[in-house]
């Protein structure tokens, strides 16, 4: 009688999406425990981790870690498949495509803080799109727009200087040798 | 860590374009619908169009009593209303386009229509 076994295919860049994408969600756990003074105005410190990832390991593994954080994280919150779920996958979205856009820059100019900033409003305005054109359909959110923008601003620049920090720690050498633009 | 290994010289350019994109953004749509027209309506009916341009003072008779709407300073308001949380007397002024307040269980509302206009086919 032959003991049933289970065998592992998971690479251990496989392992490394798995713990990023694990440390995403407990970020944004962690900061959805704070009220918010204005409802859709939030940290995002999860996105310090896609960017981490974006400049560690490519935009592929980028996208599998956000795409893993908004499923996962949501099956964690309750809210798969509810309004919060999608406007956190269109911001997801936005804001990798944007990534995309901005990872063909110069690397010598345009560092983390460049990359941040854009994905930030990126991200907040995949959102509006959402809130628009599904959740309420009014005029009167156009007048949010700057505030949320702002926001958008000043958290994509803490969070782009913290990934710079992070990203210019010794201990932070990358896995694959320098970033790898061209991998996908 | 200094300034210089956290910021690339690009980065200060992105800064500033996004600041000004920022800044547009808060002119841009902080200021429009200024010298729209009020859309004054009862029963759902709309039973007055009128210019925030020019001050005046308009009663709508509803199912409690009157509604009292004041135009003054390109801005309106609800003035007196028979309703009794008085929900829309105490929304104050409104001055933007897509502004509305709603008297209810008297039925009249109104609205700052955008000067320009526009069908929203969202909504309509």
């Amino acid at each position: 009688m032959s003991t049933p076994s289970i065998t592992e295919h998971a690479t251990a860049e496989d392992h490394r999406l798995a713990w990023m994408a694990a440390l995403a969600i407990a970020l944004s756990m962690a900061e959805s425990v704070f009220p918010s003074p204005i409802p859709g105005v939030k940290p995002g410190l999860a996105n310090i981790v896609v960017l981490l990832v974006l400049y560690q390991q490519g935009l592929r593994a980028a996208i599998w870690v956000s795409a893993l954080r908004v499923i996962a994280g949501s099956l964690f919150f309750g809210s798969f498949l509810t309004p919060t779920f999608f406007l956190s996958l269109s911001g997801a979205t936005c804001s990798l495509l944007m990534l995309m856009l901005t990872s063909r820059l110069p690397r010598s100019l345009f560092g983390p803080v460049t990359h941040s900033l854009l994905s930030s409003i990126a991200h907040i305005a995949g959102q509006l799109v959402i809130v628009y054109l599904w959740l309420i359909p009014h005029k009167g959110i156009v007048y949010l727009i700057p505030i949320l923008a702002m926001a958008a601003v000043v958290f994509g620049l803490v969070n782009g200087v913290i990934a710079a920090r992070i990203l210019n720690s010794p201990e932070s050498a990358p896995l694959s040798g320098p970033f790898p633009s061209a991998a996908l | 860590m200094t300034v210089s290994k956290l910021f690339k010289p690009g980065d200060f350019l992105t800064l500033g374009v996004v600041a000004f994109f920022i800044a547009w953004l808060c002119v841009a749509l902080w200021k429009q619908g200024v010298g729209g027209t009020l859309v004054v309506r009862s029963k759902g009916v709309v039973v007055s169009e009128l210019s925030l341009l020019r001050n005046r003072i308009l009663t709508i008779d509803g199912p409690l009593g009157a509604t009292v709407v004041e135009v003054q300073n390109q801005r309106a308001r609800i003035a007196r209303d028979p309703s009794p949380k008085q929900y829309c007397v105490r929304h104050g002024w409104l001055q933007h386009a897509g502004e509305i307040a709603l008297c209810l269980p008297n039925q009249v509302s109104i609205e700052i229509a955008a000067s320009q206009n526009r069908v929203d086919s969202l909504n309509y």
